[in-house]
């Protein structure tokens, strides 16, 4: 990525929000990095205990139902209660085998933890699922994996992609007693966890751990280094391989379509997150001192945040719509009004400024409103002086085509899967981001990869049969 | 403001609220403190015969509820380690200083007449309000012959009283031991003895846990334990039912009775005074939080005494004890079944699932089209046991409703379907 025109942060830097100390007036890296250390603290042993002790053991729960995963939680935290973490922990990963990441980057706010019977209580407030889920798989020490793999199967699968969905679905095949191959773009495996989650969220180098606590069960083979398309054919996958299951998320970002989008001071979010996750020494990122983000997501929260934390003084992040149609979560809105993120709505990206010299001054925004229904300019505009621009509007599937590879179908820019997550293709599965199913989230990842293998066991054991 | 004032054995305080005898009254400082944060009065840290006791390290532990607060407390303390003349001394310079407080001295020396003679005199030369004889410690001195190994035989309880009746003049009150099958025979033997009053209870035999990684029980003395008194709120129960099984005694009926057992809050001390207690006696709430609750304490007391319309402690003392009676007494025909309020309920279906797998598979769970369930309580299988009440984690969302039964009072002595049902 280049920089070169985007300003090195003054001295003068704000203070965050209240989980982080405020900043001296030197961005040295250790106070950098402090900035960045975990967004919620994790639990003490005591507050574990305390907390453990709110949960009601529902009988048919409905924040089982709520975790995409279906994790036992009131078995679990009973577990913990009890003071028996490595059972609790055995719980959360026998149904979320990454469910140490989740319990870190998961909305509970909207899965679990909004369904718990507490919020109905007169406590008002849910049993915090999701920290002491982070509690449980943290302090957990298992002798060896947790899990035993069955009998050898003799069935060999390649996994494309190394994100949630695929490390996900080897495991389980692993544990199935098949022997997983697992091809993986990028130098690191974890996808999205180790390249887009908030550095905040996922802190000290947690992704790799959980990808090495994974790999542990053995039976999985990972080739890094290696993109389909470019390395390796799906055709020659088909043939080599008893089966396949592509998991390689959303790789492309969508574009504002606007002159100037390709100076370098315009930036996907996702590309700048990437370089801000593998940077050793964060002081010596480039940061601009005022930035607009354009997009409502969480990406854009995610961006605008963590550009305030590196010292950006002005953030600015605009959306089209109203803020109940922000995709972000409510809590993730308050993060980023506790990071003092200005939240600009009703506003349409409509031009890029660059001055004389070639620098980037600024955008201008058309002022939107809804007439019956539907999204229309108004007559006003407004402009906002800044020295970069971050998109995150969405990514989107990019299948890397080859003339003669056959490829699976595609249904509104997304991997068609049936209700067995197979593709119109024989022998080739999908899950995670890729496909159209269900939310965007690590969770859902998760369990679209674990559902994939069972489907793809069940199929390999009926063709044997 | 209600009247707390009592005269309790003929003693007198400004409210029913005492130390009970233990750490908390174990000296001149301690006692000084505890009167000046209010305390109506106090029972001197049980005194026995010099040379003075010794005590091991550690000496107390504790159970605990989910949330980290003491349920249960246990101490395999001693009586008071200081000399006899020590406290002698500090007994009347505190009475002096405080005289409108009760100060009554607990005692403990082997159950020989000289004994207790000489002891009972020494005391009383201090200007001690009254005598509390202590036969209930569990742990140490039966081992030596005293404490609960007195309290344990009613002739000795009824034997040592009469000593002390005979050689003092001071209201003597009488501590009974919880660790016996029938606490009626010790209070009537304290009663033959000519006690003024008894006071119960002391401590109940007690290991609280187990250090499992270490295979010893709590607390440790150098890897090995021993039992100790349990005393605290997980007591209160406990102590209830002995305080109201003599009070309903008809050989000890109108027996003064100290109640003393899990006294944390105005509210336990109203319960053991409307079971018949004159006063009340605090050990384990003021260890854990400290002197100062006994403001709470009074205040909640006058405060409720108040809404009811008590202006004195007498007024409500003893009132719940004709409510107290035989299970062969209690109408058979009256009857409760459970009812849910599905306005306050909030899904957690623990009624359902305690009904369904321990009690009468009262409850049914309907699946809800948005996945939650709905409880629905079936009448005809419910046999009011409340357990779906105690187990619902929403207040007054679940409650008992007295079903309309034209039957008149019934009892099971009256029952036919009692076999044994007195004839005619
Ligand atoms: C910036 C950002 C922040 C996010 N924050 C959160 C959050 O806080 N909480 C949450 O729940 N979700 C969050 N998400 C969403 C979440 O990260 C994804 O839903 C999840 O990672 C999807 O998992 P996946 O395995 O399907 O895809 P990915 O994680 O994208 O993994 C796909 C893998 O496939 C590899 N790959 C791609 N193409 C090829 C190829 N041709 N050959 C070989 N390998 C290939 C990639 O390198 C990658 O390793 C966030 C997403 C982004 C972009
Ligand atoms: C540490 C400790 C020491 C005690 N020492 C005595 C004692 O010396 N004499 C006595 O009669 N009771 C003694 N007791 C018992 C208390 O007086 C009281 O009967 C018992 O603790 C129950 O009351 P509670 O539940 O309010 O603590 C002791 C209790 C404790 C906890
Ligand atoms: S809904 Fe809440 S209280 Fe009930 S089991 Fe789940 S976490 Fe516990
Ligand atoms: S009162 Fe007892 S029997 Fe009746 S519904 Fe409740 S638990 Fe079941
Ligand atoms: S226990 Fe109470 S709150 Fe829970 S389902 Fe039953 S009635 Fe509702």
């Amino acid at each position: 990525m280049t920089t070169s025109n985007i300003a090195v942060p003054t001295a003068e830097t704000p203070s965050m929000d209240t989980h982080s100390p405020s900043l001296d007036t030197h961005l040295s890296p250790s106070s950098l990095d402090t900035l960045f250390s975990d967004l919620q603290p994790p639990l003490t042993d005591r507050q574990a205990a305390i907390e453990s002790a709110r949960c009601l053991y529902c009988y048919d729960a409905p924040c089982i139902k709520a975790c995409p995963t279906g994790i036992n939680i009131p078995s679990f935290i009973a577990s913990l209660h009890a003071g028996n973490v490595e059972g609790a922990a055995r719980t959360i990963l026998e149904s979320n085998i990454m469910g140490g990441s989740c319990a870190r980057v998961c909305p509970t706010e909207i899965l679990c933890e909004q369904s718990c019977v507490r919020n109905k209580e007169a406590e008002c407030a849910p049993v915090l699922i999701g920290r002491l889920q982070r509690y449980a798989t943290d302090h957990a020490s298992f002798t060896g994996h947790p899990f035993k793999r069955a009998e050898a199967s003799g069935k060999t699968i390649a996994v494309i992609g190394a994100g949630p969905a695929g490390l996900s679905c080897a495991h389980r095949l692993a544990m199935l007693g098949h022997e997983v191959e697992v091809f993986e773009a990028e130098d690191k495996a974890g996808g999205l966890n180790e390249y887009g989650i908030a550095r905040y969220k996922l802190t000290d180098n947690y992704a790799q751990q959980e990808v090495d606590f994974i790999l542990g069960i053995g039976g999985i083979t990972v080739h890094s280094g290696k993109a389909l398309g470019r390395d390796i054919q799906l055709d020659t996958l088909v043939t080599e391989f008893d089966a396949v299951f592509l998991a390689i998320g959303l790789q492309a970002t969508r574009q504002l379509q606007l002159d100037q989008e390709h100076h370098s001071a315009v930036m996907d979010a996702v590309d700048y997150i990437k370089t801000l996750r593998q940077a050793s020494d964060l002081s010596e990122l480039v940061v601009p001192q005022s930035a607009v983000v354009i997009g409502a997501g969480n990406t854009a929260i995610d961006i605008a945040c963590q550009l305030k934390r590196l010292g950006a003084e002005e953030v600015t992040l605009v959306y089209r719509r109203g803020e109940q149609d922000m995709g972000a979560t409510h809590h993730e809105q308050q993060i980023a009004k506790q990071h003092q993120v200005r939240i600009r709505t009703w506003s349409r990206p409509e031009t890029i400024h660059v001055d004389e010299n070639g620098h980037l001054t600024g955008m201008t925004f058309r002022r939107t409103e809804l007439q019956q229904n539907h999204l229309v300019d108004t007559h006003l505009s407004e402009q906002i002086a800044c020295e970069a621009i971050f998109k995150a509007v969405g990514q989107t599937l990019s299948l890397p085509e080859a003339d003669d590879v056959e490829l699976p179908v595609i249904q509104n820019g997304k991997i068609h899967v049936d209700e067995h997550f197979k593709t119109s293709m024989d022998k080739v599965f999908a899950g995670g981001d890729c496909t159209g199913i269900g939310q965007d989230l690590t969770v859902e990842a998760v369990q679209q990869g674990k559902l994939a293998a069972l489907a793809i066991h069940q199929s390999l054991c009926q063709k044997t049969a | 403001m209600a009247d707390l004032s009592t005269e309790f054995a003929g003693i007198k305080s400004p409210n029913p609220f005492w130390l009970a005898s233990a750490p908390p009254t174990d000296k001149q400082y301690n006692v000084e403190r505890a009167f000046e944060a209010g305390w109506g009065g106090v029972v001197w840290k049980t005194l026995g015969e010099d040379p003075a006791a010794v005590n091991v390290s550690s000496r107390y532990s504790a159970t605990y509820d989910g949330f980290g607060n003491v349920a249960g407390f246990n101490n395999i303390e001693l009586i008071t380690d200081r000399t006899l003349e020590v406290n002698l001394r500090e007994i009347e310079a505190v009475k002096k200083s405080w005289p409108d407080r009760a100060l009554v001295v607990s005692l403990m020396v082997p159950c020989e007449e000289e004994s207790w003679k000489k002891i009972v005199k020494q005391v009383e030369q201090t200007g001690a309000d009254g005598l509390e004889l202590n036969f209930g410690c569990p742990h140490g001195m039966p081992e030596r012959g005293m404490g609960a190994a007195v309290g344990q035989v009613p002739e000795y309880v009824e034997m040592v009283t009469r000593w002390c009746k005979q050689y003092s003049t001071l209201p003597v009150i009488v501590k009974l031991t919880p660790n016996i099958t029938d606490i009626r025979f010790s209070a009537r033997a304290a009663h033959r003895g000519n006690a003024d009053a008894v006071s119960l209870i002391n401590t109940i035999n007690s290991i609280t846990g187990i250090d499992l990684d270490n295979m010893v029980a709590r607390p440790i003395v150098d890897g090995k334990s021993t039992h100790g008194g349990y005393c605290g709120p997980a007591v209160k129960p406990i102590a209830l039912n002995m305080v109201s099984e003599i009070a309903r005694d008809p050989e000890t009926k109108g027996l003064p009775i100290s109640g003393i057992g899990g006294i944390s809050n105005w509210r336990d001390a109203a319960e053991f005074i409307s079971l018949g207690a004159g006063c009340v006696q605090v050990c384990t709430a003021a260890m854990i939080y400290g002197f100062r609750i006994v403001s709470e304490m009074k205040d909640g007391l006058s405060r409720w005494m108040d809404s009811k319309g008590y202006e004195t402690l007498t007024d409500f003392q003893g009132l719940a004890i004709a409510n107290t009676t035989d299970w062969k007494y209690l109408n058979m025909n009256y009857k409760v079944v459970a009812s849910i309020d599905d306005e306050k309920c909030i899904g957690c279906g623990r009624c359902y699932i305690g009904c369904e797998d321990t009690s009468h598979q009262a409850i049914k769970a309907i699946a809800q089209t948005d996945g939650s369930n709905k409880f629905e309580v079936i009448e005809a299988e419910c046999v009011g046991c409340n357990l779906c009440q105690i187990t619902c984690p929403v207040e007054n969302c679940i409650t008992m409703v007295k079903q309309d039964s034209d039957k008149p009072y019934m009892n099971w002595t009256q029952d036919p379907r009692n076999p044994y049902r007195d004839a005619g």
